[in-house]
């Protein structure tokens, strides 16, 4: 297995500038020193509370913000100092798929122009309404929805043109940032579906943005979890939701509802007490140490590594011991 | 009975597979529509239509040009000046005897020529600027946007009267002048606009796709523009004609022998009370007439194109 994105020690910060003269009045550090690798063929998912960074990383991903420190490696090359026009083939072969379905597409275009509009941009050599045709029915939609323009389709056929565009040059990684969060849950059971099939079909690597533990862990081969920047956890999806060892982790999951209003596993530590700090002052030290239950006074002023908890799973938390993993 | 009710059913479902195979209807056909639905608004422009086709036929039916004085009428205005069609002037003359008709014609044609360039030069050079300041955004636009700030703090009627009273009244100085300050709002609004849409994900989307910039302005954000820039355009229109017609009515618009609606409205208050009435109220007439059908009209577009109403 060769990977196919390897973010290195990336950093994005948003300067905050005010005034005529534009002078920097404060940063917010919306993603922090993130490493991270993509496999070839994988879905990897990337879960997180609002504001904790994912879709910034992801934004980084799609090259639409430029990293301020670290690197991205597609493919075996260094893509984070592209700009212009030798970005052309990366983003060739890096397509997204977005979160609002009722904004992802332009309103006065029609679907087939929305889909032509890319193939056109990268000079597709063939027949281009045939293109969409094929694309449309990809993402099962009929030839016809060609014509139509986004007001005149439901949420889950604007998805799936969403879906088409992002197919339309035959990418290798697809960034789904939310893809399904805004669709009703019916619906997003048909999109999971054909993401699913589609990855199987032509063989895609997905990087699954969501909020939604469920389906990130029904999609994904890998998670990694995301807290005010930085990647506390990551694993295999079967090892962070059986043994979670970051505490953020293990609140996270704690707070998916359970049908089951009997069941007493829910909630079993106790919901996190307090807010997200502001990504424009993070705490120093370990940056969960302002709510996390087990923190110690070592926490506030050293930043945990990522210690490796045996196989893909590894942890960012001075509270965890390696060794609990290696004896099981 | 039952035959009749069979019919029926033969009908409907003769209506049911007769369908058309359904095409998109875009949003700028479902405004038309909408606009089409107004009733005050096609009211409205069926008046400006009139008043259009009047400017363009009357001067075959006019029996003086509008600058040939009468020298028999203008020895007794008030008497033989009055409108009247034996003396071939429809709606008299004015103090100098010269025919109104004609004044009238030419008058309410300056009127709307200067409310169409002056909202087409807004249109042009807000949208360009509104457009630039808000997608580059940054330094470029702090420094663009204080530029329209610094412009629109100095009162409209007086940077007029100084480009004119600068570069000497002329047709050209004119519409250069109500240009200069019409822009200025349509930056703004467009500006707003813009920095709404940047933000869209079918922008993000078309960058992410590699769209080049230039690219992603034409197709993506003044297409979605248009909606609101129609209507501010058709608003300003009105507004062009007041400030042309207010200062024409100082007497620094358009020069004699030609005359605008302003003019004409402030000669004829100058004389109403001679007993020349006429000589104000046919203008004054046209120039209701085309204010307020083309507020009708904006309001009209609004209707039909204001995405909030959908």
């Amino acid at each position: 297995m060769s990977a196919l994105l390897r973010i290195e020690d990336l950093s994005v910060h948003f300067p905050i500038r005010k005034g005529l003269l534009q002078r920097q009045v404060a940063e917010v550090r919306a993603v922090e020193q993130v490493t991270l690798s993509l496999n070839r063929g994988e879905a990897f998912g990337l879960v997180g509370e609002s504001g904790c960074g994912k879709t910034t990383l992801a934004r980084t991903v799609l090259r639409l913000v430029d990293p301020t420190s670290g690197e991205i490696w597609f493919d075996g090359k260094n893509v984070s100092g592209l700009k212009g026009k030798s970005l052309a083939p990366y983003r060739k072969q890096v397509a997204a798929i977005f979160q609002d379905p009722f904004s992802s597409l332009n309103p006065r275009m029609t679907a087939g122009k929305i889909l032509s509009e890319v193939l056109y941009v990268h000079r597709y050599e063939g027949s281009i309404p045939g293109r969409v045709a094929e694309l449309l029915s990809l993402c099962g939609l009929a030839p016809r929805f060609a014509d139509l323009y986004p007001h005149e389709m439901s949420g889950g056929q604007r998805q799936r043109v969403g879906i088409a565009r992002a197919l339309a040059l035959d990418p290798e990684l697809i960034v789904c940032d939310e893809a399904v969060s805004a669709l009703d849950v019916s619906i997003q059971a048909q999109i999971i579906n054909l993401l699913e099939e589609l990855r199987a079909k032509f063989g895609l690597t997905y990087l699954f943005i969501g909020h939604d533990l469920s389906v990130v862990r029904h999609l994904c081969d890998r998670l990694a979890v995301m807290y005010l920047g930085r990647i506390v956890e990551t694993g295999t999806s079967e090892e962070l939701f059986s043994s979670p060892r970051h505490p953020y982790t293990k609140a996270l999951i704690d707070a998916v509802p359970a049908p089951d209003p009997d069941d007493d596993n829910t909630n079993k530590h106790g919901a996190l007490a307090g807010e997200i700090p502001s990504p424009l002052n993070p705490p120093p030290g370990c940056v969960f140490h302002t709510r996390c239950p087990v923190a110690m006074d070592h926490c506030k002023s050293t930043v945990p590594p990522l210690s490796q908890l045996g196989g893909h799973h590894a942890a960012a938390c001075f509270a965890v011991e390696p060794s609990q993993d290696a004896q099981r | 009975m039952v035959d009749t009710r069979y019919d029926k059913a033969g009908e409907l479902a003769a209506e049911v597979t007769d369908y058309t195979a359904v095409r998109g209807r875009s949003l700028m056909r479902d405004a038309r529509d909408r606009f089409l639905a107004n009733r005050a608004a096609i009211f409205c422009i069926a008046i400006l239509a009139a008043i259009v086709l009047f400017v363009v036929v009357g001067p075959f039916f006019a029996v003086w040009d509008f600058e040939t004085i009468d020298w028999v009428a203008m020895g007794d205005v008030r008497t033989l000046g009055a409108p009247s069609v034996d003396t071939g002037h429809f709606f008299g003359t004015d103090d100098l005897g010269r025919d109104l008709f004609s004044r009238t014609i030419l008058a309410t044609s300056t009127s709307l020529i200067v409310g169409l360039i002056g909202a087409t030069m807004a249109l042009v050079v807000g949208t360009a600027w509104g457009v630039i300041a808000g997608y580059y955004g940054g330094r470029l636009d702090s420094i663009m946007m204080r530029i329209v700030d610094i412009l629109m703090a100095i009162p409209t009627v007086l940077v007029i009267i100084l480009i004119l009273v600068v570069a000497g009244r002329s047709f050209t100085t004119l519409f250069i002048a109500l240009g200069a300050v019409s822009w200025l709002t349509m930056a703004r609004i467009v500006r707003a606009q813009t920095l709404a849409l940047k933000n869209r994900e079918f922008v993000e989307a078309a960058r992410a796709a590699g769209v080049s910039e230039p690219a992603i302005i034409v197709r993506h954000i003044l297409p979605n523009l248009l909606g609101v820039v129609i209507v501010y355009a058709s608003l300003l229109v009105p507004d062009m004609i007041l400030a042309e017609s207010f200062i024409s009515f100082l007497g620094l618009g358009i020069s004699e022998p030609y005359t605008s609606l302003g003019a004409l409205i402030s000669e004829g208050a100058g004389t109403m009370a001679y007993g020349t009435l006429w000589q104000m109220m046919f203008p004054l007439g046209f120039f209701i007439a085309i204010i307020f059908t083309m507020f009708f009209i904006g309001d009209g577009l609004r209707d039909a194109l204001d995405p909030k109403d959908r």
